[in-house]
């Protein structure tokens, strides 16, 4: 099928205005991450008496879906955009007060509801929709005095993270709570404003480090190696190390097996091991692209609101991996913070192609921002 | 125009005012990619690199360890499961119980070292006895402490004591190899660990050695009679198959017992064939002959002068036995002529002579499985002298075993084998073997090694392994004591193979400082002692290796006997 120039058809409009290398640098993240399931999940399974290929299986059928999702969300137009992602986050809010009363508890934290084919984690959707909400309500604070847009984005940010420290999830509350952070300082908030943020953080960290056991006993392990129970932050220094340069091949690694977490949290180490050095940089290069491009977008974007919201999406993003191979290097405490797209859980596979798709929908070319374009506006003046 | 002003005005109301702190957003994002990058540059590439993680993956592999046998199947070293108990102190409620009951049952532990581990809450996992019997085990798990638990470990055990203890090397209590064949496993024979492993059933085969347990055995007695006999300081000796290089026996005395690694520690239990150099002395000479008939210089009927000492500046080499008279090639082997040997040596020159003991590998560290092989030490200038005293095998000093493997190629038809201590095949040898000299000139050198078991220094092996046709070079080396050659200590050995006419195997005895005894007139030379126990040696082993005595030379010997009589 050729697509035509001059179409005006929907598909037409839509391959001609979308970001092909942000789309294939997506598409290419997540055929990549299949790929190292491979490498990563059989070792669990066979662990847990599941069947060799369970999470790989499991993995390849919520990547259908996630394509689905990426490129259908891509064609959204700015305020579809915003009405999804309005009843998204209710929902989510909704459903992440169902999972603290309903859900099961999982290792100390009611984080999932059990929707009988998977356990979903209301948390993950929360984050893209809470994203694109906050940005619209700043953004309209400032375009409409009438409307008190940033104590509404305040209100909703204290809901998010209010529910998530209930439940608890550290992680993701720090997430939060950084993405918050960045679009407020885009937004362009006095630095004696930040300035006094940072040091409320500072507080709130330490409170949550004197209330929460396990975010303590967490802290303190990586702090004083030695005493305690390092054992998966040693095994992910190991995999490295036999990884090398080229790495041990696909399934030549040996510190996998002793990895519990090796297909979610720890994907990186056991690419680290299988595929080398040489891997791990083609992915840190892969995401720094996606990052990058999309901070361009928003750094030429002349509109408010998409700005806000291509910053606070790829951030999250951004974080996310950062925080993830961070741990798997051991230059940060234990956290479980998944990579986007390589490590295997469908909530978090699903949401973060639901906001890659938000991305992509945010940064297509609109007649509008054509003619903002600073070199355009010089030649029109 | 009023297009482009509302324009202008939209364009500064959508901008925000932070949005030129995007950059600042970009340089973040940026310094946390690059400092993961240097991070991974620091753990796969510097330590990844650098480190011995290939030892660590094959030991987390979790291969199972295997077993060693001799070539013949004869277990030497398994492993057997043990039980090992451990506390978590987080969990244990009542530390002084805990202490109490635990020194009930095992009476030797160190009470308050106890009472500090229990105590210690911050460690999850600390080992309080290691490798305990099951009754032991009953017991404890039977008094039902919360908080400590029994891990399974394997013991390794060696069945055979110290049977081929320099061969086979020792564990750690982690099962890890510190020495000998059983470190080769873990690190530099990963490959050939995983290659006898099952993965499917975590068994593996058993590793087969290429030594003889019965030859080994019967080595090693012989050599401690001796060593008990003579008054020696240690002794050692190995046998090789000529055709594999296979190693068949290798004994050091004093040896260790592999189960309690700690008796091995000890500075005399050094492996003296491969982790000792030695100035070999004159049981070196063969080389220095078949150099000579390599380059043309020297052939059977080549005559020597050895009327009066040789004068190399302001140094004299003398014979032991001077025979003071042109010597003919046979007479220099027979009589192991200092100065024959060196003029032969002087005849190829300086360059051919270093080029012939490089391809000799004397120069180089021998690499076998056993990771103990010393590097050879070599004279930092080579002038004339040098070479003078390399020739009858001093000046230089070498793992006997470098000695044993060019000896083999001598008798060998030429070739030069590397050693193995594990089971090998001809055609493996054939592919692994380099020329050193060619098939006339080992030809010539069995003829006169064959001659002096006959005429010569040997004479004492032949008779006493009568029928088995042997033939050796003896050496007398003068031992190196507070920087001067000294007249009193002695290295002695004997290297030799048998059958003569057709070479399998090939031998070698040391004695360090044997003692003048009864019965050897005051002498304390190699004739009088390292020959009389290698013959003894090949008497005992050949039978095992199946080598046929001759008839005939039997009854020579006897009719020699009887006529003694």
């Amino acid at each position: 099928m050729l697509i035509s120039r001059s179409d005006r058809g929907l598909l037409a409009r839509w391959w001609y205005t979308i970001d092909l290398p942000l789309m294939f640098a997506v598409f290419l993240l997540m055929a990549i991450g299949v790929l190292f399931s491979l490498a990563g999940s059989p070792a669990v399974a066979d662990r847990l008496g599941l069947p060799h290929f369970h999470f790989f299986i499991r993995q390849l059928i919520f990547i259908i879906p996630a394509v689905f999702i990426f490129v259908g969300v891509s064609f959204f137009n700015v305020r579809l955009v915003r009405r999804v992602a309005f009843y998204g986050f209710l929902a989510a809010l909704v459903l992440m007060g169902a999972a603290l009363l309903f859900g099961p508890e999982i290792k100390g934290a009611h984080r999932w509801l059990d929707l009988g084919f998977f356990n979903f984690q209301p948390s993950e959707l929360a984050k893209p929709t809470f994203i694109i909400v906050a940005a619209w309500l700043l953004a309209e604070g400032r375009r409409r005095p009438d409307m008190p847009g940033q104590v509404l984005a305040w209100s909703a940010f204290v809901a998010v993270v209010g529910l998530l420290v209930l439940q608890p999830d550290f992680g993701q509350t720090v997430l939060v709570c950084l993405v918050w952070a960045v679009l407020l300082l885009v937004y362009g908030i006095a630095w004696k404003y930040i300035i006094g943020l940072a040091g409320l953080a500072v507080a709130g960290a330490l409170f949550a480090y004197k209330s929460f056991s396990h975010v303590a006993s967490r802290i303190d392990r990586f702090l004083s190696p030695g005493d305690g129970d390092n054992f998966q932050v040693d095994m992910a220094m190991r995999a490295f190390e036999n990884g090398a340069l080229f790495g041990t091949g696909p399934g030549g690694g040996a510190a996998k097996r002793s990895l519990p977490d090796a297909h979610t949290d720890f994907i990186f180490a056991v690419v680290g091991e299988e595929f080398g050095f040489l891997a791990c940089m083609v992915l840190i290069a892969l995401i720094a692209f996606i990052v990058f491009r999309v901070l361009k977008f928003a750094m030429n974007e002349g509109d408010s609101f998409v700005a806000l919201a291509l910053t606070g999406l790829v951030s999250v993003f951004s974080f996310q991996a950062i925080i993830n191979m961070a741990v798997n290097v051991s230059l940060m405490p234990a956290k479980g913070m998944t990579l986007p797209f390589i490590s295997y859980g469908g909530s978090s596979l699903l949401t973060m192609a639901f906001a890659m798709g938000l991305v992509l929908a945010l940064t297509r070319t609109r007649p509008v921002v054509r003619v903002q374009a600073p070199h355009l506006q010089a030649q029109m003046a | 125009m009023n297009v482009s002003t509302e324009n202008k005005q939209n364009w500064s109301k959508g901008r925000l005012k932070g949005q030129n702190r995007l950059r600042l957003v970009v340089f973040g994002f940026v310094v946390c990619f690059a400092v993961i990058s240097g991070r991974l540059v620091e753990l796969s590439l510097v330590r990844g690199l650098m480190g011995d993680h290939k030892a660590r993956v094959t030991r987390e592999a979790r291969l199972p360890r295997p077993d060693i046998v001799d070539r013949n199947g004869m277990l030497l070293a398994a492993d057997i499961k043990v039980h090992s108990l451990f506390a978590n102190p987080r969990k244990i409620i009542d530390v002084d119980e805990a202490v109490e009951l635990l020194t009930a049952v095992l009476p030797d532990l160190d009470v308050k070292k106890l009472y500090k581990q229990l105590g210690n809450r911050k460690r999850a996992f600390v080992w309080i006895k290691r490798e305990m019997s099951p009754s032991k085990r009953a017991e404890v798990h039977n008094q039902g402490i919360p908080g400590v638990g029994f891990r399974k470990e394997t013991l390794r055990i060696y069945p055979n004591g110290r049977l081929a203890a320099h061969v086979l090397g020792y564990v750690d209590v982690d099962s890890k190899g510190i020495a000998g064949v059983e470190k080769y496993l873990d690190d530099q024979g990963a490959l050939y660990t995983a290659s006898l492993a099952d993965p499917l059933k975590r068994a593996a085969l058993p590793a087969h050695l290429s030594v003889d347990g019965r030859v080994q055995h019967a080595m090693a007695d012989e050599i401690a009679k001796a060593v008990e006999h003579f008054k020696a300081k240690a002794g050692s000796g190995v046998v090789m198959n000529i055709h594999t290089g296979e190693i068949i026996a290798m004994v050091s005395l004093p040896d260790y017992n592999p189960n309690e690694p700690k008796s091995a520690q000890q500075s005399e239990a050094i492996n003296r064939i491969t982790t000792g150099v030695y100035e070999l002395g004159s049981v070196i000479k063969g080389v220095t002959f078949a150099m000579a008939f390599e380059a043309g210089t020297m052939n059977m009927d080549s005559r020597f002068d050895a009327r009066r000492p040789l004068r190399i500046g302001r140094a004299t080499i003398h014979d032991f036995h001077a025979q003071k008279r042109i010597m003919s090639v046979e007479d220099v082997f027979l009589h192991s002529s200092n100065i024959g040997t060196a003029r032969m040596a002087l005849a190829v020159g300086l360059e051919g002579h270093q080029a012939f003991l490089r391809k000799a590998g004397f120069f180089d560290r021998m690499v076998t499985e056993l990771p103990e092989g010393a590097a050879p030490i070599l004279p930092k200038r080579w002038g004339k002298l040098t070479t003078v005293t390399a020739a009858f095998g001093h000046g230089f000093a070498i793992q006997p075993l470098q000695g044993v493997a060019a000896t083999a190629a001598l008798l060998n038809g030429g070739k030069l084998i590397p050693p193995t201590f594990l089971k090998r095949g001809r055609d493996a040898a054939d592919g692994l073997a380099v020329r050193l000299v060619s098939a006339e000139t080992s030809e010539k050198m069995k003829h006169l090694f064959r001659l002096n078991a006959q005429k010569g220094t040997a004479r004492k092996a032949d008779k006493l392994a009568a029928g088995y046709r042997i033939g050796g070079k003896t050496g007398t080396a003068e031992k190196v004591i507070k920087g001067r050659y000294s007249k009193n200590h002695r290295l002695n050995s004997f290297v030799g193979g048998f059958p003569m006419e057709n070479p399998q195997y090939v031998v070698l005895v040391m004695l360090d400082e044997p003692q003048p005894v009864k019965g050897t007139y005051g002498y304390a030379t190699s004739g009088w002692n390292a020959v009389p126990t290698a013959g003894k040696v090949i008497a005992r082993i050949a039978p095992l290796l199946g080598v046929l005595p001759r008839a005939a030379d039997l009854d020579e010997a006897k009719k020699g006997k009887a006529k003694a009589h």
